[in-house]
């Protein structure tokens, strides 16, 4: 069985809803990206005390 | 409903047309010139940070060139030159139009202020205010220095970049400003020399309309005057170096030239030659504006391998 060949309505509206698909993609990457570089220049409190070597739960807390 | 409707498939936008509304060829020079002020300045910028400041500088003169074609919709409409744009030819609405620049505005903005600092995105923001409010509802239709005051608009880009590195504005950043801004007057007056009438069909009254085209050619070179001036200050600022000097006196020099050339003819010399001497001018402003631009990278290149700069 053969289809009908797109309508040329059809193919402007794929090229909207594509062209929107990437602009939406090209943000989410933007957005992604930038939250890692951020998180990397600025640090992220919680995360920059486990890496810096500082046990999680100090002795005193342990105790508690 | 008994009226059956038909829809024109020729008059159905597809995505380039929503992009034709960001006017992609004034963003190419947005961007090289902003990319100027970010790289130029002496605070470095993590690469990712540099490439999203320069998709929302872009993205903001977009949005800035969509609000513009909201608004003159009905004067496009009448130019040969803009009526297929994708308002007036009628495959974009109006509402559409206002829609995407206002949201691409916003977005634009806010975003420059989280990924850089906030003074950065207000200027961005006034750049469009400035282009959108000021320029195109305000003054363009109004008075005849409308290409003078929309120029400080496109002058704008290099101070965002330099503000985005650096949170602020310098002599540095003034200068490029002025530089852009003391470029477009013989810029668009040489075009407007050699295309005719179709501002006047619109009623925009274009300085040589108004004016007169002899008064123009004058102006076309008091404005190059300014612009040498201002563009060798720029070479004794710290962005610039023996390189841009060297750049500068030469392009200065054509530059001139060229513009005596123009304000030493007549309208009938010009048309005799059909406009020689003003689309030279033409083609060599948009050179003129890529080499002084483009010098300025270089200094800021050779500085990085220890060279450039004074």
């Amino acid at each position: 069985m053969r289809f009908r060949p797109d309508h040329e309505l059809h193919r402007r509206r794929a090229s909207r809803n594509y062209g929107l698909g990437a602009v939406l993609l090209a943000f989410a990457a933007l957005v992604f990206g930038l939250s890692l570089v951020k998180a990397r220049e600025n640090g992220v409190p919680g995360l920059r005390q486990a890496g810096a070597g500082a046990p999680a739960i100090t002795a005193g807390e342990a105790g508690r | 409903m008994s009226d059956a409707t038909s829809i024109n498939h020729e008059l159905e936008a597809g995505f380039g047309d929503y992009f034709a509304l960001l006017k992609p060829r004034v963003m190419s020079l947005v961007v090289f010139t902003a990319l100027v002020g970010l790289l130029v300045a002496p605070v470095s910028v993590h690469p990712f940070v540099a490439l999203v400041a320069i998709v929302c500088i872009a993205v903001g003169g977009g949005a800035a060139g969509a609000l513009n074609m909201w608004w003159e919709a009905d004067i496009d409409a009448l130019m040969l030159r803009t009526r297929a744009r994708p308002i007036p030819s009628g495959r974009v609405a109006r509402g559409e139009a206002l829609a995407i620049g206002l949201t691409l505005a916003a977005f634009s903005v806010v975003m420059l202020g989280l990924a850089t600092n906030f003074f950065a995105a207000g200027l961005l923001a006034f750049t469009i205010f400035f282009y959108v409010v000021i320029y195109t509802m305000g003054l363009k239709r109004r008075t005849p220095q409308n290409i003078v005051i929309g120029g400080a608009a496109g002058a704008f880009p290099p101070m965002v970049g330099w503000a985005a590195a650096t949170g602020g504005v310098s002599l540095e950043s003034l200068l490029m400003f002025a530089l852009i801004f003391a470029w477009t007057p013989p810029h668009f007056w040489a075009l407007s020399l050699f295309v005719k009438g179709d501002y006047a069909r619109a009623g925009v009254p274009m300085l040589p309309e108004v004016a007169g085209r002899d008064a123009t050619r004058r102006h076309i070179l008091a404005y190059s005057l300014v612009l040498a001036a201002v563009s060798l200050a720029l070479g004794a600022t710290s962005v610039g170096g023996p390189l841009y000097m060297a750049v500068a006196l030469v392009m200065n020099a054509l530059f001139l030239r060229a513009a005596r050339a123009v304000a030493r003819r007549s309208d009938a010399d010009s048309d005799g030659d059909r406009h020689r001497a003003e689309r030279a001018l033409f083609r060599l402003s948009l050179l003129y504006i890529l080499f002084m631009f483009g010098a300025l990278l270089a200094e800021a290149g050779l500085k990085s391998f220890g060279m450039g700069g004074w």
